[in-house]
């Protein structure tokens, strides 16, 4: 199995997290969940570091992102599927 | 194949310690220059300065006792040398440390003057490290085990990489007999309600979601702004994670699927309620939490890094993963296991999970980690409020 350019921790997840270098805009990516061992493709619409996330759907302001299953926070800039999700265009629901 | 044994020192008070340190502990601040100079002049002792122990008052100063007995009491200890500014707290952490039945003996600044103590804990200091060389590894249960766990500077290949493998750890680890602790009361929030779950009975549910209502109460009452780039911090955000409920989730990971805490404990305050894992009240600062665990009683630490926190700890050694690749090739000397194949689908938890125990027991019979190797010593004190 080769390696992923991004892995997604749970099915119901929205988001993958980008584990390497890399990954630059335009590059069709291969993601692996982890969950299902199942792979899928996206398009990536940004540059994304190491560690940063990528988006699986489509977020309009106020969606909130799925990650390990769970809400953690929610969308304040709309981001179409293969766009870096990072604190610019989500934000906690805490503090 | 699960370890059934390790080698280790047993104690007066019947634990196992998995190092032999002879530590020489200031009670306040003003004691750490007489302690540094008693390990100076005698190789092989540790001194552990610190920054506080004058007008602490109330469930503050309690907690400092409490950390200093529990560093003292550490099975990982095999003596103690005590000084501080005036014999009546000096003797309180004495006569606690003294419980566990070890060699401990205070020494007073006032009345001595610092060249006298220091000549005279030092007469001492050399007495115990000779004795406590002669001391030797025997062959114990692995239920007489006791891991703490924390995180730090975490990324997000911590949640989906290095803290499953601490996960993976403890859920093999627990049946076996094996005393575990997880913290970081403020790196649960957002993940509350999921914790709270995780409860073995419906006591131990209610005294973690108390506890960590009352430190949620505490950030309210602080807080200037929504806490971005203090929880994350900016290394968490570097590393890709951006809102406390992504961190807290991923932090959660390290307590595996199916093992339940069965107790909480407050800052430093040793288990009491059989093997298990425990929750205790910390700080989410990786060298405050380690250092109470340390006070608790634990006697090895597995640390999952993701940007590469380089933490040690004097008598607690830290064992440090990371599944970050570039946090493995670029700080590759502070990293004891590398689990960044899970990310290339090369390794799975379970895999990465028994790695990890083959480091833990290799450290626990004596192998020294990248931290121990390197000099990390950090030891600091939690404190709850202002002095009076």
């Amino acid at each position: 199995m080769s390696a992923p350019h991004f892995v997604v921790h749970n099915d119901s997840d929205t988001v993958g997290v980008v584990v390497v270098e890399d990954v630059k805009e335009g590059m069709d990516l291969t993601g692996w969940k982890m969950e299902s061992d199942k792979t899928i493709t996206v398009k990536a619409l940004n540059d994304i570091p190491l560690g940063h996330k990528i988006a699986l759907s489509d977020f309009n302001d106020g969606d909130a992102v799925l990650k390990y299953g769970h809400d953690i926070g929610k969308i304040v800039q709309n981001v179409a599927v293969g766009g870096h999700v990072h604190t610019h265009n989500l934000k906690t629901k805490k503090w | 194949m699960l370890p059934k044994t390790f080698k280790g020192y047993r104690r007066e008070n019947g634990r196992v310690g998995i190092r032999n340190h002879v530590i020489i502990l200031p009670l306040d601040d003003l004691s750490n220059a007489a302690s540094e100079k008693v390990e100076h002049n005698v190789k092989g002792t540790m001194a552990l300065p610190h920054h506080y122990g004058r007008l602490q008052f109330g469930e503050d100063l309690e907690l400092h006792f409490r950390t200093l007995i529990g560093t003292g009491a550490n099975p990982n200890v095999a003596g103690v040398v005590v000084i501080g500014i005036e014999p009546g707290w000096t003797g309180r952490v004495v006569d606690g440390i003294a419980k566990t039945g070890k060699r401990v003996e205070g020494f007073a600044l006032e009345r001595n003057g610092e060249i006298k103590t220091v000549a005279d804990a030092s007469r001492v200091a050399q007495e115990m490290i000779q004795d406590a060389s002669e001391n030797q590894r025997e062959e114990f249960d692995i239920s007489d085990l006791w891991v703490s766990v924390k995180c730090g500077e975490s990324d997000t290949t911590s949640g989906i990489g290095s803290n499953p493998t601490v996960g993976n750890f403890i859920d093999k680890m627990d049946p076996v007999g094996v005393t575990s602790c997880f913290g970081e009361t403020s790196e649960i929030t957002g993940a509350e309600l999921v914790c709270k779950e995780r409860g073995a009975t419906p006591e131990a549910s209610d005294k973690f979601y108390t506890t960590w209502t009352a430190y949620n109460d505490m950030i309210e009452r602080h807080k200037t702004d929504d806490l971005s780039e203090s929880q994350p911090t900016k290394g968490n955000i570097e590393g890709g994670l951006t809102t406390i409920e992504e961190k807290a989730f991923g932090n959660l990971e390290k307590i595996g699927k199916k093992t339940n805490y069965i107790d909480v404990l407050k800052p430093a305050e040793a288990p009491a309620a059989g093997a298990g894992l425990y929750f205790m009240d910390t700080s989410s600062a990786a060298a405050e939490c380690v250092t109470l665990q340390a006070a608790a009683g634990f006697v090895v630490h597995l640390f999952p890094t993701g940007q590469g926190n380089v933490i040690g700890n004097p008598i607690e050694p830290v064992i440090k993963l990371t599944a970050n690749p570039r946090t493995a090739r670029e700080m590759s000397e502070h990293v004891d296991l590398d689990v960044s194949g899970i990310l290339r689908r090369e390794m799975n938890y379970d895999e990465a999970g028994d790695q990890l125990i083959d480091i833990t027991m290799r450290t626990c019979n004596g192998r020294m980690t990248c931290a121990e190797a390197l000099g990390h010593r950090e030891f600091v004190m939690t404190k709850l409020y202002q002095s009076a």
